[in-house]
């Protein structure tokens, strides 16, 4: 067993921290941590904060791992912000909402850069829970980018997910359409102190009263992240909400859910490597050039790339 | 629109160059430290940003939680002689004897030699071209 797998066993931070790395990186090193930290995860409550830019995911994040530590818990914090598609580079800032938690030795903040993923994460942001997890941390919250309408990912990630609202961003018909909000398993109206958090906690509800029960009514929180009002009550509704995976049935769904996910997205990322390894940059350009001159569709491009690959 | 391949950041395994850019003590003008994450942003880096009146415990603690291959500390208020060798002590107590240090802001000529015998590889000053900074980045930080 290497040095920094004892030293990660043996709770050091530093180690922790470097593992992140390698795991996030997706080096062999990266890959051979993760193989012999895997089994000690899976014990972590995870829970996803999602919402739109500026909702207060970040303050709410700092605010509920806050309140947890005053119950004696610890806590693993992971917040993803979105690289360039550009440059690739990214600023990742949501450590600043939680500056009161840096100096407490039972809470890690990690940030993550998007990296292109696609869904409000990162493309290994499973294995960097799964490494927090084994870290021993009760709590793992995952914070996504702002997202929008679309970003689902968060669900398989976590085992809650909750999803934070603020009054005066939208009618009713926002909260009508698909996506995101069918995923929520606790909502939240944050900056409940502004006008109009009262319609929307109504609006929300008179939704939900629409859609189909599934054994458990999704609660709605209002809350304050920048003074804490409404955070325990908060940090109740998500207990809550394990307590009922746990008794419902729904946990082990969730997780054979995930895990099939998962293995079949890992397989997609070596597909795709393997054929970006075997392909020349002449044959990918040259098939480039013809797509983007209409000679050829992409679908067919892509299946001459594919049996390429397979020919090698 | 299409997005630029590859950059200098972008390893062959995904590895990125990640920098801290943290401002100690108690001024409250963090342009500086804005630009610089921005053009290191714009040259392919992650950067993380912390905000302004760190203490020396708390960037230290940063830097470990964040993995960084470099940390730029940006200083107006003159007092980066009674701060920095805190910051550099935190660091080293944590096992960080890696890290690449870089600072910027006011800081007179004469505190240079000091400043390079704590461990810092460059000093930016007013004036200097945003490029310089990347530059240095790169050729300093081993993003393992």
């Amino acid at each position: 067993m290497s040095d920094l797998i004892e030293r990660f066993l043996a709770g050091e931070r530093r180690a922790l921290s470097r593992i992140l790395t390698r795991v996030e990186n997706g080096t062999p090193e990266g890959r051979e941590y993760l193989r012999q930290l895997y089994p000690r995860s899976g014990r972590a409550h995870t829970i996803g904060i999602t919402g739109g830019a500026g909702s207060g995911k970040s303050s709410l994040t700092g605010s509920l791992a806050a309140e947890l530590r005053r119950r004696g818990h610890e806590v693993g914090v992971i917040a993803v912000d979105p690289s360039s598609p550009f440059t690739q580079g990214a600023i990742l800032g949501d450590r600043i909402r939680m500056q009161d938690l840096v100096l407490d030795p039972g809470v890690f903040v990690r940030s993550m850069a998007s990296r292109g993923a696609l869904g409000g994460l990162a493309p290994t942001i499973d294995d960097v829970v799964a490494v927090m997890d084994a870290f021993g941390f009760p709590y793992v919250f995952i914070e996504t980018v702002g997202a929008g309408q679309d970003e689902v990912e968060i669900a398989g990630t976590a085992l809650t997910t909750v999803l934070v609202n603020n009054p005066g961003t939208g009618d009713d018909i926002q909260a009508l359409k698909a996506g995101i909000i069918e995923i929520a398993d606790v909502l939240v109206v944050n900056k409940a102190d502004r006008p109009g958090a009262d319609v929307l906690v109504s609006q929300l509800r008179a939704l939900l009263s629409l859609a189909p029960s599934e054994g458990r009514d999704i609660p709605i929180l209002s809350t304050v992240a920048t003074t804490g009002d409404g955070v325990p009550e908060l940090v109740d509704a998500i207990d809550e909400h394990r307590a009922w995976l746990d008794s419902s049935g729904e946990l082990e769904r969730h997780r054979r859910q995930e895990a099939r996910h998962q293995v079949l997205s890992v397989a997609q990322r070596i597909l795709l490597e393997q054929i970006r390894r075997e392909t020349s940059e002449e044959t990918l350009g040259d098939l480039v050039g013809q797509v983007a001159g209409r000679s050829l569709d992409p679908h067919t491009a892509a299946e001459q790339l594919v049996e390429q690959g397979q020919a090698v | 629109m299409t997005a630029s391949p590859e950059t200098p950041a972008q390893g062959e395994t995904g590895q990125k160059i990640r920098v801290l850019i943290a401002k100690p003590g108690l001024d409250g003008h963090d342009r500086g430290a804005k630009i610089v994450a921005r053009a290191l942003r714009d040259g392919g880096c992650e950067v993380i940003y912390t905000g302004i009146r760190q203490t020396p415990q708390m960037i230290a603690e940063a830097a470990l939680q964040e993995d960084v291959d470099v940390v730029g500390l940006s200083i107006l208020s003159g007092a980066h002689l009674e701060l920095f060798p805190r910051i550099v002590e935190e660091l080293r107590s944590r096992g960080l004897d890696d890290v690449v240090l870089f600072c910027g802001g006011i800081i007179p000529e004469e505190d240079t030699d000091a400043l390079e015998a704590m461990g810092f590889s460059a000093i930016f000053r007013p004036g200097t071209n945003t490029r310089d900074i990347v530059s240095f980045v790169y050729d300093n930080a081993s993003s393992e």
